[in-house]
């Protein structure tokens, strides 16, 4: 029996646009509180005595840090797709890192949907985002490229 | 810190020390501004519950995170993570432990450099895996 596809228009043409960069400065403060945030007690995130005797020479970012250098462009877009799917949740995350990312840094970040696919499970019916962000400091240097799928799925109504 | 682990001293099989993180509302919260993520589902009963959650849940960021710092603090000032991925299979739920393990699944020369495979895994107390995941890092050998 054929199925309607839950994959419209509007999302087939948003796959591979990519988004306008959006700039951060990696700031000491806001790298502490995040580890802090963790409540990782790590020296080479937080002191920085310890982290400059390090191979680092300064303080780094946790790796995870990437979570708050956020373009929000992909994730509202996939949040306002007109779909009856209206829960979002996030299925899993990968980071590839190919530099530390330091304090003092200036990190230019781009996003776009990779590929969609749809499944029913659990939940329901989903529908299956494939994103890719693209972290680069301020030599042009690609530091993580991080992959995040984002699944919209059924919210049924309460009785 | 423990003190440097090398990749000599390494064995297939081999289990990490096990992290063991509890993670409260207010956790939650600070993370919520550490990261700013601030869907309610992380900090909103009542928003999580009209969401059909039993109740505010942990970001799966941040037991990513938490998969992290098992890494990083196994591997040491001298090693280095390339790699760092999860999936978010059951939800994690505050003010209760997670246990995060790890193992080490394959060692390996490329480059030069002396690869570790780790996989990882977050779990709740009744030892149900939220988090599968997996990490690859580099770690300094003791040959000169």
């Amino acid at each position: 029996m054929a199925q309607e596809s839950s994959i419209t228009e509007e999302m087939r043409k948003a796959i591979g646009v990519e988004s306008a960069p959006v700039v951060f400065d990696v700031e000491k403060g806001a790298v502490k509180k995040f580890a802090q945030a963790i409540e990782d007690p790590n020296p080479l995130f937080q002191d920085e005595t310890v982290a400059k005797k390090s191979k680092y020479g300064g303080i780094i970012a946790p790796p995870t840090f990437p979570s708050m250098l956020r373009n929000p462009a992909v994730v509202d877009r996939i949040f306002n797709f007109d779909t009856p799917l209206k829960g979002l949740l996030n299925g899993g995350n990968e980071l590839e890192f190919f530099k530390p990312i330091k304090v003092g840094d200036v990190i230019t970040v781009t996003a776009k949907i990779n590929d969609v696919k749809e499944r029913t499970g659990g939940m329901g019916k989903m529908i299956f985002f494939f994103n890719e962000v693209t972290y680069k400091n301020q030599k042009g240097e690609v530091v993580c490229i991080g992959r995040q799928t984002l699944i919209r799925h059924e919210v049924k109504e309460k009785k | 810190m423990a003190k440097q682990i090398y990749f000599e001293e390494v064995e297939v099989g081999a289990d990490l020390p096990p992290l063991i993180k509890h993670p409260t509302t207010q956790q939650l919260v600070k993370w919520a501004g550490a990261s700013d993520d601030y869907y309610q589902i992380h900090y909103d009963k009542d928003f999580a519950m009209a969401n059909n959650l039993p109740g505010v849940i942990v970001h799966g960021w941040l037991t990513f995170s938490f998969l992290g710092q098992l890494v990083t603090d196994w591997m040491g000032f001298e090693g280095e993570l390339k790699k760092l991925g999860c999936s978010y299979r059951g939800m994690n739920f505050p003010n209760q432990d997670t246990i995060c393990k790890g193992k080490v699944t394959k060692k390996y020369d490329k480059d030069g450099q002396h690869f570790v495979e780790l996989e990882l895994k977050a779990e709740n107390p009744k030892g149900e895996v939220l988090v599968p995941g997996n990490a690859t890092v580099v770690l300094p050998t003791k040959k000169k």
